[in-house]
């Protein structure tokens, strides 16, 4: 079953992409939706399998590579971790297949789209059942791939194959360290298969690598090194910058890859890898603050922008960060449950967007829309749900001491379980975690406040663009609407069902293996639970204060050997209640920041309604610092774009043609044939002239080493 | 059972030879009004001479021992023998592979010959001696023998750029020329000391003797100075490109796949085994020149204007991933290294035929002059898009294999050099990419490119199998490591042996 599920998708890209011009595009859509969905189906099936049953196996499919201890297998791995990934990716891009029926439905090229949308199917696939670093390597390319092949699909536009270029070339950049990260990792544990690696981790946590000229806690360094790969695939800062322009691409392309489940492959590999990053205090730290800049960076340039793709681009970028600090703070179910509620309204919102782009002729920019809702009221609904999930509305009675369930959206779930998870990491020392929890805050008002403005520039107010597309503008038939629907269901539903399973309760059982049972997490995600008893108390305080020590080589050991302990004893005994609450005003403030949020941009917005547009006409620094993105761009270009052809030039220009061909084989000649057109006039040849001066050369040299270097 | 079978090597060997004997004896004899009927045969028994070479090479590794490290199919004809020397021919793990990816390349060269009118039985004569010396070169297990064969190889290379080459075509030939040369004759006078002291050219009795280790260092840098060349390595590269850019597509084919490898080969051969104290003081001078190819040909390639001459640049820092791994002297990283060497064999080969395509109906090389192909030619930009990603390492392509390996290897010797070679991963991704950008996509707007046609028949027959071997061994590399892992045991074993024990 796993194999059809891996690799349904790549015989049906293969089909679409090689026959598709031959069998027509129906058939390629067919074929290729029809992997995809069985996929989706088998998925569940394994997911509940993993999750439910407990039955985690590893498929050895082949040997990929073996050189000495080099073994590299392909591998189907089966655990928990993997099965969330797999009914997320599936289940998605089978919803994005079917959109894309109606949203392409005009392409002419569509069996391409279909090839290449099971393409990027397969390499996920790949990348998330990996049981070593270097499948997941190649899963990691081949999203890359297919990533850039469909940024770059409508290949006409020059922006689209930049836009491609551009993304492909920066996840490169996190590729580099990536791939090093996998060197370091076998050269430390001589093999790059999860297993191994992880079983050895705690003998090796003092193990030291020389890099750059110093020397780094082995594992620190390869945390370290990860995460920049994990930097480039989720759009971290530093390495964003290829997402908000990767919206050149379809947009059922931008739900799927670059929302839903791509970007996200960076948050899963941290996850995976969590026993290196429970070794790593420092790097953990790193991912934290990378995290919770990304997460306030992406959401202030949000603010700013007028593409209505590329606010949800952005959006995504914050949420990404959101997920990392989880994960450097060490909540990594927390992490992965917003991943996958994440994936439902994130993938909900780009598709709703593509509904509103489809319906009014391929405007994009929000500034020419407005009041909509009367034209597209389906679209509104499911974009209105898509927000509502993104702000992570919702009321935690329990926080105020009621015994009613906890009532909300998705996101609610999953969002307040990493502020509060951050405040309670905080509270206990992990670094960051205090710092993180504020700007979690911060970024959740900045969400609520773009995630409005663009449904209130979309469908509300007056109508800003050429009339006669108002007149036309119409909400989705079938094919596109259907997807939305599910994905709002989704929306709605996947916060409030699986919280037990991610974080909850029941977490202990549902990841097995896959991930330490919530050691901050139950307590913090504000679980009617907390407190282990003393001696857990006392264990937690250890493995705290080795946290943090930086650098803590001797410590580490104890610390993680202490920090199972108390994870496990935080898992036993759960249920016994007791101080680790987080205080009330920590549980409310995600809340009251949303909708601090929501009324800013009703003020904005909605009562005052042009003001927005009036205070970006008026171009403050501020504005401009925002809608230019912080000029990271800018800065880009101008130091490695333009450095890359300066020192090319200068390479080849100076480097190649002047010194080493001037002073080489030009000067020798120029020299050799004035030589040799005296020495002989009557010759014709040069090739004589050329073997001539080579033999005296030779006969030189000769005698050189008969009596001058042979002499011993 | 053809191990048994003593001239098996030799056969395999002089095939294509017989073939260009064949040729040269219709073009000698014939009637000048048969022209075409000249230029038909020749190619057609140029094809048959290298699709033969094929099969045997097919069966010298389908029956060759992989447990074993020592040479097999060994061929031995005494000449004079009063002297030591000797005609010897044999293959082991490392040579092996050699052999068949230059029969296997050869083929698909005749076939993308088409567009040749001018002297063509000369031009398949050239081929085909080409495809003995340089074949010999890897199964010869005599110095005498193995010089003869290499230089030997640079004469029809030279023709074959002098005479249809490009316009600049006598500047590039020159150049090719003398800059091998040069590096050859320091070798040859090595290889005469090499005899002088120990009384043999045999390679394999080579291969145990020990010499001193200040010879060593000066023996070291003589082959250094061949095989650099070769290679090529940095700084002495910049003949490459003009003849990349001046070869005909076939030239550029055989130079790229094949006779770059001759260094590498040469340092596995000779270098490595035969002077470990001199490789283990010098690694570190190979390992700065390596980076500094990845890096600084990768940019400079980045700035090429010409198709031809951004590949040719992108083979040097290919080539810089080979001379890393071997040098790193640990299995990863040999292993790695020869399978760059094959994997790198098919991929530059198919992308200078990639080239070739639209050089025949255009007649250009110029970047500037394409944009758009996409819009005539589907097929041709799937396929050159498929051997661009190869090259820029994609997993799952052979080009990821060779660069990881190499790689991981060089990484157990230093972070640095891997870091330099792993940043080189990120520029050729940035040319690559730019110039298929500029040649396939896009608007065409160029005119003249309107009536340009997509692959015919003879195209694709060419690409299917490298099509197939890069996406083979891209998943499976086994395929390769496991000819050639006796072998590199052995060496890398002696190797260590050979050095003084506190170096470790």
């Amino acid at each position: 079953m796993a194999p059809i599920i891996v690799f349904g998708p790549l015989l049906a890209s293969a089909f679409a992409g090689l026959f598709g011009n031959y069998v027509g595009h129906r058939a390629a859509q067919i074929v290729t939706t029809g992997a995809v969905l069985l996929s989706a189906i088998l998925s569940w099936i394994v997911f509940f399998d993993v999750t439910v049953g407990g039955n985690t196996t590893t498929i050895h499919l082949a040997t990929w590579m073996s050189v000495g201890d080099f073994d590299v297998s392909w591998a189907i791995k089966l655990d928990s971790l993997s099965a969330v990934m797999l009914v997320v990716v599936n289940s998605v891009s089978s919803l994005v297949h079917i959109y894309s029926w109606g949203y392409m439905s005009h392409d002419p090229h569509r069996a391409r789209f279909f090839s290449y949308l099971s393409l990027f199917t397969f390499a996920m696939l790949a990348l998330v059942t990996a049981d070593n670093f270097l499948q997941l390597f190649f899963g990691w390319e081949g999203v890359g791939l297919a990533s850039y092949l469909l940024i770059g699909f409508w290949y006409k536009k020059k922006s689209a194959n930049d836009a491609a270029i551009k993304a492909f070339v920066t996840n490169r950049v996190g590729d580099f360290g990536f791939a090093l990260g996998i060197m370091a990792i076998f050269l430390v544990f001589g093999s790059v298969a999860f297993d191994d690696v992880f079983a050895q981790v705690g003998d090796q946590a003092d193990a030291v690598l020389s890099f750059a000229g110093m020397s780094f806690n082995a594992i620190e360094l390869i945390a370290f090194l990860l995460f920049i790969g994990a930097m480039g695939k989720s759009a971290q800062f530093f390495l964003h910058v290829w997402l908000p322009d990767a919206m050149e691409g379809p947009t059922p392309v931008s739900a799927l890859i670059h929302a839903a489940t791509m970007v996200t492959a960076g948050v899963f590999l941290v996850c995976r890898a969590f026993p290196i990053y429970e070794m790593a205090p420092n790097a953990s730290a790193i991912v934290t603050v990378i995290g919770a800049v990304t997460a306030l960076f992406a959401a202030t340039v949000g603010m700013a922008q007028n593409d209505i793709k590329r606010v949800v681009a952005y959006s995504t970028c914050s949420q990404l960060g959101y997920m990392f600090f989880a994960a450097g703070l060490g909540l990594y179910g927390a992490a992965m449950f917003h991943l996958f509620t994440h994936a439902f309204f994130k993938a909900l919102l780009f598709l709703g967007s593509g509904a509103v782009i489809h319906g009014v002729h391929d405007e994009q920019d929000m500034r020419k829309m407005g009041g909509l809702f009367r034209m597209m009221p389906m679209t509104w609904l499911m974009m209105i749900i898509g927000t509502l999930a993104l702000t992570g509305v919702g009321f935690s009675f329990g926080a105020l001491g009621l015994f009613l369930p906890d009532l909300g959206f998705a996101g609610f779930f999953s969002k307040d379980a990493i502020i509060e998870g951050a405040f309670m990491a905080g509270r206990e020392g992990v670094l960051f975690g205090i710092p993180a929890f504020w700007i979690g805050t911060i970024a959740a008002l900045l969400t609520s406040f773009y995630s409005w403005r663009l449904i209130f520039m979309t469908f509300h107010g007056t109508y800003r663009g050429p009339k006669d597309v108002y007149d036309h503008a119409h909400d989705p038939k079938w094919p596109m609407a259907l997807p939305l629907v599910v994905l709002a269901v989704g929306a709605v539903l996947a916060g409030g069902l699986y919280k037990s399973s991610f974080i909850g309760d029941n977490s202990g059982h549902f990841w097995g293996e896959a991930l330490p049972a919530a050691a901050h997490g139950p307590a913090a995600a504000g679980e009617d639970h907390g407190a282990a008893d003393d001696s857990g108390e006392d264990t937690h305080a250890v493995a705290t204060d080795s946290h943090a020590e930086p650098a803590a080589d001797d410590h580490a050991v104890v610390a993680a050997d202490d920090h199972a302990v108390a994870a496990d004893e935080h898992a036993a005994e759960g249920d016994h209640g007791g101080g680790h609450h987080p205080p009330v005003w920590v549980l409310l403030s995600p809340f009251f920041a949303t909708l601090i949020g929501f009324l800013g941009a009703i003020w904005f917005y909605l009562i005052n309604e042009g003001m927005g547009a009036r205070i970006a006409a008026r171009g403050g620094p501020l504005h401009s610092f925002l809608y230019n993105k912080w000029y990271v761009d800018e800065i880009y270009h101008f130091v490695f774009v333009r450095g890359a052809k300066g020192l090319g030039d200068l390479f080849w220009k100076v480097g190649d043609v002047r010194i080493i061909d001037g002073f080489g084989p030009n000067g020798v000649a120029g020299s050799t044939l004035a030589a040799a057109k005296r020495l002989a006039k009557a010759q014709s040849g040069y090739l004589y002239h050329y073997a001539f001066v080579m033999l005296i050369g030779v006969l030189g040299l000769l005698l050189w080493a008969q009596f001058g270097a042979g002499g011993q | 059972m053809f191990g048994e079978f003593e001239a098996f090597l030799s056969i395999l060997t002089f095939v294509p030879a017989i073939g260009a004997l064949v040729i040269a004896l219709f073009r000698f004899t014939a009637r000048p009004e048969d022209q075409a009927l000249i230029d038909r045969n020749s190619r057609l028994v140029a094809w048959v001479a290298t699709m033969v070479t094929l099969v045997l090479s097919i069966i010298l590794v389908a029956n060759f021992d992989r447990e074993t490290a020592g040479f097999q199919f060994v061929h031995e004809i005494e000449w004079l023998a009063e002297i030591g020397m000797g005609y010897r021919l044999g293959v082991d793990g490392i040579s092996v592979l050699f052999v068949l990816l230059t029969a296997g390349l050869m083929p698909l060269c005749i076939m993308a010959s088409g567009a040749i009118e001018k002297r063509v039985a000369d031009y398949m004569i050239a081929f085909l001696l080409l495809e003995t010396l340089v074949i010999g070169v890897f199964c010869a297990l005599d110095l005498v023998v193995f010089y003869i064969f290499f230089e030997g190889g640079l004469i029809p290379m030279f023709i074959i750029i002098g005479v249809w080459g490009g316009q600049n075509r006598v500047y590039a030939a020159f150049k090719f020329f003398l800059y091998t040369l040069l590096g050859s004759v320091l070798m040859l006078v090595a290889m005469v000391y090499m005899f002088l002291q120990s009384g043999t050219t045999d390679i394999t009795a080579l291969l145990d003797y020990e010499f001193a280790r200040n010879a060593q260092m000066w023996m070291w840098l003589a082959f250094f100075a061949s095989f650099a060349v070769k290679m090529p390595m940095w700084p002495v590269h910049t003949w490459l490109p003009d003849a990349h850019v001046q070869a005909p597509t076939a030239g550029s084919v055989i130079l790229a796949g094949v006779l770059l490898k001759l260094g590498g080969y040469g340092f596995l051969r000779f270098s490595i085994p035969m002077f470990p104290e001199a490789s283990d003081y010098f690694a570190p001078l190979v390992f700065a020149l390596s980076i500094i190819a990845i890096i600084y040909t990768s940019l400079v390639a980045f700035r090429q204007t010409d198709i031809k001459k951004l590949i040719a640049y992108s083979s040097v820092a290919h080539m810089g991933f080979v001379t890393m791994g071997l040098f790193a002297m640990n299995e990863t990283g040999v292993q790695g290294a020869i399978f760059q060497m094959i994997s790198h064999g098919v991929i530059s080969g198919a992308l200078f035929l990639c080239v070739g395509v639209i050089y025949d109906r255009m007649h250009t090389r110029e970047i500037a002059f394409y944009g758009g192909l996409v819009h005539r030619m589907p097929a041709y930009a799937a396929i050159f898009a498929l051997f661009t990603m190869a090259n820029v390492g994609l997993p799952g392509t052979s080009g990821f294999i060779g660069e990881i390996m190499t790689m991981v290897g060089a990484f157990q010797v230093s972070w640095w050099i891997a870091t330099g070679a792993a940043a080189g991963v990120i520029l050729s991704a940035m040319y690559m990419l730019t110039m298929y950008r500029d040649v396939v996509f896009g608007e065409m707007t160029n005119p003249k490119l309107e009536t340009i046609t997509d692959l015919n028949r003879m195209e694709w027959a060419i690409f299917i199998p490298l099509i197939i071997m890069t996406l083979w061994l891209g998943v499976s590399s086994t395929v390769v490591t496991d000819i050639t892992a006796a072998s590199v045991d052995n060496l890398i074993t002696n190797y260590n042996a050979a050095l003084p024990a506190p170096a470790q």
